[in-house]
């Protein structure tokens, strides 16, 4: 049976790991080659890396560090942050992504969408959408959450589909940080509409917001960062929580 | 032992040669007719549409090697169905190794393409299972499947069962990314470079 994804995002800027991270067992908290290969470890179906740096030159760390991370990680890993065009995309997938991340370029310029897949097929094209509730509606937003664009989140969703995408990371910026639970309304109604996987992230504090992630929320995938990084959930005990509530997990 | 990853335009192959790595096996790249008739394993990967990976290899008359050569061949993902005899993706004439056709998906309530960690179930007989579990999670990405048929080795269960992965005479296939599938798909790898 088709499983559940539990995906740990780590944010890096400078090629190290931000956020901290309660791990005594790693040499080095802030390397992501080593947090990563122990998510994968402990049972992480995927791994997403998400860059905050965005200079030129960080670009080239980035495209270093994710040879590492392919060198060390036996599991799909996804890249994204500050990509928008096809050498960006090349490169990482060059370098050993799986797949990658788009966000505001897309917004920017959704033909980038149509032009990504062609060349490099949908199923290594995931558009991130961040949405926030504003005024009774949900609304894209870009950089980082903090800038209202004027289209709606619903049918960007069937948009970006439309257009190619292979997935769809939904991140809604009024649960994130809240460890409150997912926003599991919005990403059942884009779930249900959708033929293309949902990555849930945003809210997650407690075992229970995954289960409800899945079941009421229709995710495909639930994605989290800081619950993970101090240890406050055990990815194999979360998966062990959710296999005995009857939802198909990879153990 | 010589490694032959075949070189066309097709996407994934990094991933193919970080697993290699991993393993800590050599490995070459390569479109050349001597190398991939000479290696001792041919591996033969990739992801992509059909009808242009079809085209590409015709272009450097790999569609007539590949099916000629004698070593032990692992085919995954679209390099499986590459392999067929046709698929309906862009209704594309394929090398015909296996003597089945590829189908596409066609379901009204579950999502297509198949993405994610499906568990498949192995023919006892199957040497790349080789010290696996009956039943083990694989990563798949597709839109197209083969059927189940008298060459199926494994089964997977999506929509209806396909195959997971092929075998004939020295043609072994998989559908899924044995390359980012985790311990198994490591396993299954190494089973592969024992043949």
């Amino acid at each position: 049976m088709l499983t559940k994804r539990i995906i740990p995002c780590l944010d890096i800027k400078d090629g190290r790991t931000v956020k901290g991270t309660n791990f005594v067992d790693l040499r080095d908290a802030g390397d992501p080659v080593e947090l990563g290969a122990l998510y994968a470890q402990e049972g992480a179906d995927e791994l997403v890396f998400l860059d905050i740096t965005a200079t030129v030159d960080d670009r080239k760390t980035l495209v270093n560090l994710v040879r590492e991370v392919a060198r060390h990680v036996n599991i799909p890993f996804t890249v994204g942050g500050g990509i928008s065009s096809i050498q960006d995309v090349s490169a990482l997938l060059n370098a050993g992504a799986d797949k990658v991340s788009i966000n505001s370029s897309a917004v920017r310029n959704p033909d980038l969408i149509d032009e990504l897949a062609l060349q490099f097929g949908s199923q290594c094209i995931i558009v991130a959408i961040d949405t926030r509730w504003v005024d009774g509606t949900d609304w894209v937003h870009t950089h980082g959450g903090r800038k209202i664009t004027d289209i709606q989140t619903i049918p960007w969703a069937k948009e970006v589909e439309n257009r190619g995408a292979g997935e769809i990371l939904l991140t809604s910026m009024d649960a994130d940080g809240t460890k409150a639970g997912f926003a599991n309304k919005l990403t059942s109604t884009i779930s249900l509409n959708s033929s293309i996987p949902i990555i849930a992230s945003g809210g997650a504090g407690s075992m229970e917001h995954f289960y409800e992630v899945f079941t009421e929320g229709k995710a495909d995938a639930g994605l989290a960062a800081s619950i993970f990084h101090f240890k406050e959930i055990d990815i194999l005990d979360l998966k062990n929580y959710l296999a005995s509530k009857g939802i198909p997990m990879r153990i | 032992m010589e490694i032959a990853i075949v070189k066309y335009n097709a996407g994934n192959v990094a991933s193919v040669m970080y697993a290699l790595d991993r393993i800590g096996v050599p490995y070459r790249w390569t479109d050349d007719e001597t190398i991939l008739r000479q290696a001792d394993k041919v591996i033969f990967p990739g992801v992509g549409e059909a009808s242009t990976a079809m085209a590409h290899l015709k272009e450097k008359g790999l569609d007539l090697l590949i099916p000629q050569l004698k070593q032990p061949v692992l085919a995954t993902c679209i390099g499986m169905q590459l392999l067929c005899k046709h698929s309906e993706e862009n209704d594309t004439t394929c090398m015909g190794v296996f003597d089945v056709e590829v189908k596409r998906f066609q379901s009204q309530d579950l999502k297509i393409p198949h993405v994610g960690w499906n568990s498949i179930q192995a023919n006892q007989a199957n040497p790349l299972m080789e010290g696996l579990k009956n039943e083990e999670y694989v990563y798949f990405v597709h839109s197209y499947y083969v059927p189940v048929n008298p060459l199926t080795t494994a089964i997977c269960d999506y929509v209806q069962p396909f195959s997971a992965m092929l075998h004939q005479d020295n043609f072994y296939a998989a559908q899924f990314h044995a390359e980012i599938s985790g311990m198994a798909g490591q396993r299954i790898i190494e089973n592969f470079l024992a043949l």
